[in-house]
């Protein structure tokens, strides 16, 4: 589903990403973990595409399509989604208008009709459950006046909606109680199927006690530096990501 | 001749002089005025060049301009076309009287500003006008709406409105102002509104010509104790739009409000100038205007509060915030507080930015597009202003307006 080669990524000047490379297949959960600043949050934010962030070498392969050259909500629309470490909030656009745009807009690249306002309203009910996101969240403002833990809770509920089918998870577990992180995993796991996958992008090991990885990538100075089973996150949440630093090759 | 009198005659010379005692004052005094220039301060950022250096005739009456009558609005409808009235709904009753105005019809506590040139043309040359009266206690079931229409290339349109409110009445007035695409014409637009004792006048001003049309919109209010005036001026489109929107406040315990929005682009030019005179104690007045701004249009806003001396306990509130949607719009803001009294609660601010990048790319990750997205963030920072139309199918009719020129798919 997504290849990325040899992906250097830069930011006014300064390279962050110096040759990523990571395959993941339909079905597989992976999971990206590295101390502060290794440039973690960075690949996620390049798989969005963001444009603060040139891609100075490598490709991003997404479905057999180079995702590098896209625009982020073409992407959005070829099924990437981003739930983000810190949700922006935005005054005065509902959350429900803005999805109801979202949804019509993917709707419409696919060659399919809108969503009618009935059906529309019956989707939300039935994701918005699954996250247990208040009523009154949902017609609110993006995000605006939400709890840290309501503001995790939304970016599921719009995942939710929007069936992706690579669901990028940037630290999703900060800020959370134990009760929402339940909550948002619990979310995460019934959205997961053969068709899809998803990457978790994450500090700590907490997380992944609740979404089981398939895999576990360390990322540090801009490359993954060893790869592994799930037992790889017990050990780095044992020994620290110090050892990591040590022996930077693998 | 100076080159300014032999301007100015070839300006007005596709207009007939009126006849009337006042007209003939007017011209007098027009003698005495020049057109603004760069150096005029209320007109710094506002050129007139390309107007004054115009050939413009006076338009003919046309005969139908309902099509831009606004839908499923209960009305009494009064249509002004290329200037002249042409039609009114409404016969004369106890309540309200609705009539051509005419030249003879000048009220003696007018606020009308005899310095300004344009205001003192409209009175010196030949108008279309109304003269709209409201008795005392009278409280009128349905709004009444003005459509202005001008369509024809060159068209100098003068129009001249008097608004009186009787003690206790109420009304609400709903203008419109439309143009066809017919190339360069000229409306020159004076207003004066009386509210009298505890009365209650609301406006909702929606400014949509073509991008060559000119407007220069003068509007003077005197407000007397215990009244409440509110006005919602919504420009659309326009190719210049110059707003003057003048109140003194001259009773205690008043109310005034003042919203505007304006969205602008290609090469528009829009300019409010409001200046609010509280001359008594006890009165509020709140100012709302927002805009945004794309391409290389440009926006002036000039907002003057003064508090007299006797003028104690007043709160007076201004804001202006602009968004720029482009590297070439361009915005000059300018809120001004005069204040003689001391025991008053005063603010005024004014932004002027660009959106949010983070939210931007925010709504891009879930699949909106980039206009879209930037579509939903004007309609956010627009609802401010907007929700002060409370009329649900005037706020209809600006929102189809809006989507038909913005191509707003929301």
């Amino acid at each position: 589903m997504l290849k990325i080669k040899n992906l250097h990524a830069s930011t006014e000047d300064k390279e962050i990403l110096k040759g990523v490379d990571l395959e993941v297949n339909a079905g597989e959960v992976h999971a990206i973990m590295g101390p502060n600043g290794s440039g973690k949050s960075t690949l996620a934010m390049v798989l969005a595409g963001r444009e603060d962030y040139e891609v100075t070498e490598g490709s991003i392969e997404f479905n057999g399509e180079d995702l590098v050259d896209l625009a982020p909500e073409e992407r959005a629309r070829e099924g990437v989604f981003l739930a983000f470490q810190y949700p922006v909030e935005i005054p005065g656009v509902s959350n429900i208008n803005f999805l109801r745009a979202a949804i019509n807009e993917k709707r419409t690249h696919h060659g399919l009709e809108p969503l009618s306002g009935k059906d529309f309203l019956s989707l939300v009910k039935e994701k918005s459950a699954l996250v247990e996101l208040d009523d009154k969240l949902k017609n609110r403002s993006v995000n605006e006046g939400f709890s840290g833990g309501e503001k995790k809770r939304n970016e599921i509920f719009q995942m939710a909606m929007l069936e992706p089918k690579l669901a990028v998870l940037d630290e999703t577990d900060s800020g959370l109680d134990i009760d929402a992180l339940k909550i948002v995993s619990h979310g995460v796991n019934s959205l997961k199927s053969k068709e899809n996958a998803t990457i978790i992008v994450t500090h700590y090991q907490r997380l992944l006690d609740y979404i089981v990885p398939d895999f576990v990538h360390v990322l540090y100075d801009g490359k993954i530096v060893k790869s592994g089973s799930k037992e790889l996150a017990l050990e780095l949440e044992e020994k620290g990501y110090d050892w990591i630093k040590e022996k930077p090759t693998v | 001749m100076s080159a300014a009198e032999s301007k100015k005659e070839k300006f007005l010379s596709g207009i007939s002089a009126g006849s009337s005692v006042h007209s003939t004052t007017a011209m007098n005094k027009l003698n005495g005025l020049d057109f603004p220039t760069r150096k005029t301060e209320e007109w710094k950022y506002t050129r007139v060049s390309k107007l004054i250096n115009s050939n413009l005739t006076k338009g003919e009456a046309l005969l139908d301009a309902e099509v831009f009558s606004i839908q499923q609005l209960d009305s009494y409808k009064v249509i002004f076309t290329n200037g002249n009235l042409t039609h009114s709904d409404l016969e004369d009753n106890s309540s309200i009287s609705i009539r051509r105005l005419t030249e003879n019809d000048v009220l003696l506590n007018s606020q009308a500003n005899e310095e300004e040139i344009f205001t003192t043309i409209n009175l010196a040359y030949e108008h279309g006008g109304l003269y709209i009266h409201v008795s005392s206690g009278a409280i009128i079931d349905k709004p009444v709406e003005i459509i202005h229409l001008v369509d024809g290339k060159n068209t100098f349109a003068q129009i001249r409105k008097l608004v009186v409110l009787e003690p206790g009445s109420e009304l609400q007035l709903v203008e419109g102002y439309y143009s066809s695409e017919h190339g360069f014409a000229f409306s020159n637009i004076v207003s004066e509104i009386i509210v009298k004792r505890n009365a209650k006048l609301h406006l909702d001003k929606i400014q949509s010509e073509s991008e060559e049309h000119w407007q220069i919109n003068s509007e003077y209010v005197y407000q007397e104790q215990d009244s409440s005036f509110s006005i919602n001026t919504i420009t659309v489109n326009g190719g210049m739009v110059r707003n003057g929107l003048n109140i003194v406040v001259d009773g205690s315990n008043c109310e005034t409000s003042l919203n505007g929005l304006y969205y602008l682009k290609g090469n528009q030019h829009v300019d409010n100038h409001t200046k609010v005179d509280h001359k008594k104690p006890h009165c509020t007045s709140s100012e709302l205007y927002k805009g945004i701004l794309d391409d290389a249009a440009t926006g002036v806003f000039n907002g003057k509060v003064f508090v007299r001396e006797d003028a104690q306990k007043i709160e007076a509130f201004q804001q202006n915030n602009n968004v720029i949607l482009s590297d070439e719009a361009n915005m000059n803001a300018k809120p001004e507080l005069e204040i003689y009294a001391d025991d008053v609660k005063c603010s005024h601010g004014s932004t002027t930015g660009q959106f949010d990048n983070d939210a931007i790319f925010y709504l891009r990750t879930r699949g909106v597009g980039e206009k879209n997205a930037k579509n939903l963030m004007v309609s956010a920072f627009a609802e401010d202003v907007l929700q002060h139309v409370k009329n649900q199918p005037v706020r209809t009719h600006i929102n189809t307006l809006l989507k038909t020129r913005f191509d707003w798919k929301l």
